[in-house]
């Protein structure tokens, strides 16, 4: 065994380092360090960097415009573009419908498509929960009816995250209602233009507008944007779930946050003295680190193991129940760290441009906004709950 | 031992929550606390004339109540309504003033007249009055103020403040008004409804409350009740989300049965349950201990944060996941009562100052009998 990076890794390392230096915007950087909402044009600028130096799908095939890294290049990244502050890539059409078409899609979907994500083309969303069906996914109702060479889809999705932004959702709908529910679903493609479709706001408990309702009322769906077979879509669903749940886990985005949280403990004062050298906030920081240099290994032993991809279903669902939980307990230190700071909110400071006066520290602005829109992190993605189901059927065979 | 409220205090719990139930329900409550100054200065008047904080206070002093438990129900009732306003201020301000004998001032406030904020903690005290760094001195016949406070509740909205700040002989209070001349106020939303401000004086003009330096004891006992208070509003916070979060567990389906049937989800439940009613018992232990000796009081109060701030994070966090995405959405209530009930963890000292300071007044404690 042995941990240290080789001297090729170092060297990549290196690589990423002088391409952010070099190629990351600060105005976006700056954006992301005051924890201030990004545009979606500055979204949208990020993954056309990347895809200009030819890493925005950094885990597809290179025959598809990939990079052909390994998991410990993989992990460089990730951890490189945190530590910098760079924007995150947006998983929807990446690590999402990117992934299902390669395994599932015809020839021309992936033609049709692929490209599409790299150049920016398309703004993918997930249209999988619904009102009633969350954690039990495959209880799903939106319906589609086959109608000639189109379907007709009727229903509601929610929680579309950044669905106001999309002009494409992948969607999980009901061809079948006899039998399995697993066996009545089919995953469609759907253009967010196609008459019917309605998209309203739901405001989440930080204020932010980030996700959605979206509601379809005789939407025709051509039938080629059927993903695989009629009714086989629980499968390729659950083999994207996989992905979400490995990228949701953070592990490189979560060190930089806790070097972000280590400057304000050796700066922030607290009773005359620097906040790392109070003993309760000294165990809390102390603790979080342990767990996350734990997690580094597990998540690149669980990552080494499965090669290329995905990690593994129940595997993955650990590195998700962690990697959520190490990124709220840093928020929640954040949010202690700020003591009487964390009180007042300033919406108007989480927008780009904002040359208010800051209350406190500038750092302690947005971090109880940001400590509870990551308990989104433990509901989403699969419940946690819902993992440790998963870890104790599949793992431990109770 | 009698572990009831007692008739009169029963009889005004009743009617702030059959009010407050009808004239303030959530959306009039998410309207006031989140627009403008962040509270309703005609709901005070109205809960003013209920009594709300007439109870507040001993009859020796104009109030009708006083006692830790007429507090403790009082802000159990604020905060089951999540009313934001300058309570906790009223009642430390209220307190200083009353200890210094100040009945006409404390008449105006009693009435719902006067508004009174309160300015202790500045940038760099954190939670401890020892740092207190705004300069009073003398000027001509009475006082000015140069220094600044932050996070003032209300402190735009308000007529007057009790300020806390360190005259040549100590630690002293002063009332200033204000529009008084060099006070400026920087005023912005809560996290969890309400307001708050950055107030600066320069040479602000100022009224002295109580004997100069002497103010240290006072305002300890001031923040003792208000962590009493604190602790009760934070329980009925807390008895809210779980019962909001427990008729959600019965009636939310999923695989075809109420998730309230998975183990999973009662077991943490049940603990959630249990410690409410450890912080039920750490809200009325620094009730009880309000009139023993310092060391004992100040020892509850801080027991009292420490177990609100353990069992309010818990509760706060399991009420939102237990709700799954709906738990998230500002839409819903529950997620306003889980703000309010993490926000009391920032309030006169968190969870780990308190623990510390419980820690440190144990140590006091020995030295005395030794
Ligand atoms: C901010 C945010 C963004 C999201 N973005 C998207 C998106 O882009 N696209 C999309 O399709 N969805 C999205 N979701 C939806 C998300 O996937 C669901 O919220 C999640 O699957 C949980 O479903 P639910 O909200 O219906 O909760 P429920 O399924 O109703 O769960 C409620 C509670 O019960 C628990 N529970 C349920 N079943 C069990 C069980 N068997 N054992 C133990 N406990 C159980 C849950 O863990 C949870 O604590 C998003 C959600 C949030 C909050």
């Amino acid at each position: 065994m042995d941990l240290k990076f080789t001297p090729e890794e170092e060297a990549f390392r290196d690589e990423v380092r002088a391409f952010l230096a070099e190629k990351l915007p600060q105005r976006l950087s700056d954006k992301m360090r005051k924890g201030q909402h990004l545009t979606k044009a500055e979204h949208e600028e990020w993954h056309a960097i990347l895809n200009a130096r030819g890493w925005l799908a950094n885990h597809w095939p290179v025959d598809w415009g990939g990079t052909g890294w390994t998991v410990i290049q993989r992990f460089i990244f990730e951890t490189e573009t945190a530590l910098a502050n760079a924007p995150r890539v947006l998983p929807f059409g990446l690590s999402m419908i990117g992934p299902v078409l390669l395994k599932y899609g015809s020839e021309e979907q992936k033609r049709k498509w692929l490209p599409r994500i790299l150049d920016g083309s398309d703004w993918w969303c997930q249209g999988y929960s619904e009102p009633g069906a969350g954690s039990d996914l495959a209880s799903l109702k939106t319906s589609a009816v086959r109608d000639g060479d189109h379907y007709v889809v009727n229903g509601q999705k929610t929680w579309t995250t950044l669905g106001q932004y999309a002009n494409m959702m992948f969607c999980l709908v009901r061809t079948a209602t006899d039998g399995k529910k697993q066996d009545g679903i089919s995953f469609l493609l759907i253009d967010m233009a196609t008459p019917g479709i309605e998209v309203r706001p739901i405001r989440l408990l930080s204020g932010d507008h980030e996700v959605n309702e979206v509601f379809f009322t005789d939407v025709r769906v051509p039938v080629e944007n059927l993903v695989g077979e009629e009714n086989r879509g629980w499968t390729y669903a659950k083999y994207l779930l996989t992905y979400e749940r490995t990228n949701i886990a953070g592990v490189g985005s979560s060190m930089a946050a806790l070097g972000d949280l280590k400057d304000i403990a050796r700066t922030q004062r607290r009773g005359g003295r620097p906040l790392a050298e109070d003993p309760q906030f000294a165990a809390r920081l102390a603790r979080l680190e342990i767990e996350l240099e734990n997690m580094k290994t597990t998540n690149m032993r669980v990552l080494a193991a499965a090669g290329a991809g995905a990690a593994p279903v129940a595997e993955s669902s650990m590195l998700k129940i962690r990697g959520t939980e190490i990124r709220q307990t840093i928020d929640d230190l954040m949010r202690r760290a700020a003591g009487t700071y964390a009180r007042p909110w300033v919406p108007e400071s989480f927008e780009g441009g904002w040359n208010g006066e800051p209350v406190g520290p500038e750092w302690a602005g947005p971090v109880a906004t940001q400590y509870f829109n990551n308990r989104k992190l433990s509901i989403f993605g699969g419940s946690n709950e819902v993992q440790r189901e998963i870890i104790t059927k599949a793992i431990l065979e109770l | 031992m009698d572990f009831s409220l007692g008739e009169d205090r029963q009889m005004l719990v009743d009617s702030l929550s059959r009010f407050l139930a009808d004239k303030y329900p959530f959306a009039t409550r998410t309207a006031a606390a989140f627009e403008g100054t962040g509270w309703s200065r005609a709901l005070w008047g109205q809960l003013a004339e209920l009594g709300a904080i007439g109870a507040l206070f001993d009859e020796s002093v104009g109030g009708f109540g006083g006692s830790p438990f007429d507090v403790g129900v009082v802000f159990g009732e604020l905060g089951r309504a999540l009313v934001t306003g300058p309570w906790l201020a009223t009642l430390q301000a209220g307190h200083v003033l009353a200890a210094a004998g100040l009945t006409d001032d404390l008449g105006a406030v009693i009435a719902g007249e006067a508004v009174i904020g309160y300015a202790e903690e500045e940038a760099d005290t954190w939670f401890d009055p020892a740092e207190i760094a705004t300069r009073a001195t003398v000027s001509g016949d009475g006082w000015v103020l140069d220094g600044a406070k932050t996070v003032v509740s209300c402190a735009g909205s308000v007529d007057r403040l009790l300020v806390v700040a360190r005259a040549e002989a100590g630690l002293s209070t002063f009332l200033v008004e204000r529009d008084a001349p060099g006070l400026t106020v920087h005023d912005y939303l809560l996290v969890d409804g309400g307001s708050a401000g950055d107030v600066t004086f320069a040479a602000t003009p100022a009224r002295l409350v109580g004997i100069a330096g002497e103010a240290g004891p006072v305002i300890e006992a001031a923040r003792a009740l208000g962590l009493v208070a604190l602790a009760w509003e934070g329980v009925a916070v807390m008895d809210v989300l779980r019962d909001q979060t427990l008729d959600y567990l019965r009636t939310r389906k999923q695989f075809g049965i109420q998730i309230g049937k998975f183990q999973a989800l009662q077991h943490r439940m049940a603990t959630i349950a249990l410690e409410i009613e450890q912080a039920r018992s750490a809200a009325i232990n620094a009730a009880d201990s309000f009139s023993a000796d310092r060391i004992v009081r100040e020892r509850a109060a801080s027991a009292a944060k420490v177990t609100i701030g353990k069992a309010g994070s818990l509760a706060a966090e399991e009420a939102i996941q237990m709700h799954g995405g709906i738990g998230m959405t500002w839409e819903l209530a529950l997620s306003h009562y889980a703000k309010r009930l993490m926000m009391i963890g920032h309030e006169l000292g968190d969870e780990d100052y308190h623990l510390a300071r419980y820690i440190e007044l144990g140590r006091e404690r020995i030295a005395e009998e030794a």
